[in-house]
């Protein structure tokens, strides 16, 4: 296609621009153009050429591990994984009717949902950004649905707020926001605020204050048409002779400020956070099945890996079948290594003592989900809310509704917490009866007359529990990423360490592929040049 | 007088912290306040440590605290739970030095340990602080 020979190609002006004004030009320019800001995510690796008989093991069948796995089998590497689970995906998972599942300590739960629903123990929300993941969801034929993220009618509840009665989302928003421009255009008035801004720009402001508030002429936020109709009508707009719709009261601003909203209002403001946010039909666990479809004759299932020890001839891994008892030694030119370091740190090996102490210098998070199985769909049919979160202060941390199969009769699954922290550790060092009492207990300030009523059967999963993680995520903070991160991404001659952990985009899919992905490249350039 | 506003600043810096994770919001995975030695280790510790405190095993293992002859001195349970160990992560921010002092000297006078010497403030003085910022 000619677009025109006197058009500049976007790389062209970029440059040109580039030349005159620099990068912080260029950077401005392409942020404009809606490029910069968006993604990591250079493409899949191209990977060629790889040395006649060269090969790699990789450890662990997650995420990072198969997708190293697929990448270099493409590349022309031998490849073998190892993995200690009986199924591939890693914490990428859902838990269906029929699975059976034993935590550390031995609790085994059967998990009794009816067909079709499911729990996601682990990942449940992809950010429409997370671009290496949903190139690869597409590439491997995983269909994707709409995660509900944000739901203005489900509830938001703090047992310090309005006695311990939950309000709805909308109503706090719209009467934090309305009191807090009713606040700031007094302000204003009162000449209170050090500006700068000119006559013409206060007025500006003022008149965004009244259209984002909802104030009235004399810029107060009252009970009106106007505030409900972003907080909810007490009776709303409707037709013929009684149509008319009459406002809400407003919550007392005290209480509002008491029940934390604005932290929920910031929560959604996050860039992993906001909408639009994706889901795969069918559960997580099928993005963990799409990528074992490309790369499952490659996995040994029941391996636990029991010794890592490389040296000038290649790596050897000694492992053992958890099913069977037979150990095995494997042998490899390469290792990419995806075992969560709470587990590697526990592994022997003959890795280099600086790597070996950052492996040791990397606590896990934890966290808790529990899975609810209701009989009908009482918050879409009685509440009108369809998807999304309502949150509380207490334990289970928040309740999620179902992102799909609306107006559907018959047994719904919500996710009844996901708690952690405090409340996370809790919750996991309870029985699996204890916490679906618990949540339970907890979930019914929301829903009190259905929530017991309607329960069915449920499930769990505490992190700290899982016998393949022992916790949710690798938790780095300033120090350590200063004094560790560095030397835990590096390659070791022939090793070199993958997945969530060896990212800045810690706890999320994304995170362990842009891992996967830069280990590889590495791996890649230095088997080339051996 | 010095305190109020130092608090409050300490809340703000914790809602100010973008998240990093997939987590579920704020405000929210509050437990009752665990007070006693008991409640502590029921709280905090048993999700991994287990009821028994025996440990776990699963791919690694989780360490037994039960008849487990390091809660001999004081200053080695108070080092790893105030700073985490492996996969541990640390709780000098999430435990008060009151509570540190409860459950140190619970662990150390049951589950098989009969350590009678008491946790004194020294020992617990690197916790009660402020969340650690993460990236």
């Amino acid at each position: 296609m000619d677009t025109g020979r006197q058009t500049p190609t976007r790389r062209q002006l970029l440059h040109a621009i580039g030349l005159m004004g620099g990068t912080a030009a260029v950077y401005q320019m392409m942020t404009t153009f809606g490029h910069a800001a968006e993604t990591r995510f250079p493409g899949p690796p191209k990977l060629e050429g790889a040395r006649n008989g060269a090969s790699v093991i990789v450890l662990g069948a997650g995420l990072a591990g198969m997708l190293a796995a697929y990448e270099l089998e493409k590349a022309g590497y031998k490849v073998q994984i190892l993995e200690f689970q009986n199924r591939a995906g890693g914490r990428n998972w859902s838990l269906y009717g029929g699975d059976k599942f034993t935590e550390m300590g031995g609790a085994t739960q059967n998990v009794g949902f009816a067909k079709g629903n499911y729990l996601n123990p682990g990942p449940w929300r992809i950010p429409h950004h997370h671009k290496t993941l949903l190139h690869y969801c597409k590439a491997f034929g995983v269909a994707l649905e709409p995660f509900i993220q944000f739901n203005h009618n489900a509830y938001v509840h703090n047992v310090d707020a309005f006695g311990g009665a939950p309000q709805r989302f909308r109503s706090l928003a719209a009467d934090f926001e309305g009191n807090i421009a009713e606040l700031l255009g007094k302000a204003i008035d009162q000449k209170a605020l050090d500006t700068k801004l000119t006559a013409e720009d206060t007025d500006r402001l003022k008149e965004a204050l009244r259209s984002w508030g909802m104030l009235d002429k004399d810029m107060r936020y009252v009970k009106g048409l106007g505030s409900s109709s972003h907080r909810g009508f007490e009776l709303p707009p409707g037709g013929g002779v009684n149509g008319a719709p009459k406002p809400s009261d407003l919550l007392p601003f005290d209480e509002v400020l008491k029940s934390g909203i604005a932290a929920n209002m910031a929560f959604f403001m996050n860039d992993e956070f906001q909408t639009t946010m994706f889901q795969p039909v069918g559960g997580m666990g099928k993005i963990g099945e799409g990528f074992a479809k490309q790369v499952g004759h490659l996995i040994t299932y029941n391996a636990k890996v029991t010794k890592l020890f490389q040296d000038k001839s290649g790596v050897s891994v000694t492992y053992t079948d958890t099913a069977k008892g037979a150990t095995t030694t494997a042998k490899a030119d390469f290792c990419v290594c995806t075992i969560p370091l709470t587990v590697l740190n526990q592994i022997e090996n003959n890795l280099p003592e600086k790597k070996q102490a950052a492996i040791a210098a990397v606590p896990y998070s934890n966290s808790v989900k529990i899975g609810l199985e209701m009989r009908r769909r009482f918050w879409e049919e009685d509440q009108d809310i369809y998807g999304g979160h309502s949150f509380t202060s207490q334990e289970i941390g928040l309740i999620s509704y179902p992102n799909n199969n609306f107006f559907q009769d018959g047994p719904a699954v919500l996710l009844g917490a996901f708690a952690n922290g405090p409340g996370g550790y809790r919750l996991a060092g309870m029985t699996p009866a204890e916490r679906i009492e618990a949540a339970l207990a907890q979930g019914s300030v929301f829903h009190p007359q259905q929530y017991r009523k309607e329960f069915l059967n449920g499930a769990s999963v505490a992190w700290n529990r899982v016998p393949w993680v022992m916790g949710c995520c690798a938790r780095w903070n300033e120090e350590t990423r200063a004094e560790h991160y560095q030397t835990l991404v590096a390659m070791d001659d022939r090793i070199v360490l993958a997945g969530e952990h060896a990212s800045y985009v810690g706890c999320w899919m994304e995170g362990s592929l842009l891992s996967s992905i830069d280990a590889i490249t590495r791996l890649h350039k230095r088997a080339l040049e051996a | 007088m010095l305190k109020r506003p130092l608090l409050i600043a300490a809340a703000l810096c914790a809602l100010a912290t973008p998240a990093l994770a997939d987590e579920p919001g704020p405000g929210g995975s509050k437990p009752p306040v665990a007070r006693t030695g008991e409640e502590i280790y029921r709280t905090y510790c048993q999700a991994c440590h287990m009821a028994d405190a025996k440990g776990a095993v699963g791919a690694g293992s989780f360490p037994a605290l039960a008849n487990n002859p390091r809660l001999g001195t004081t200053g080695y349970a108070a080092y790893v739970i105030a700073n985490g160990r492996g996969g541990m992560p640390w709780f000098k921010d999430m435990l008060s030095k009151e509570q540190a002092q409860a459950l140190i000297g619970y662990l150390r006078t049951h589950f098989g340990n009969n350590y009678k010497e008491p946790v004194t403030a020294a020992d617990v003085e690197a916790f009660g602080q402020r969340p650690s910022s993460r990236f």
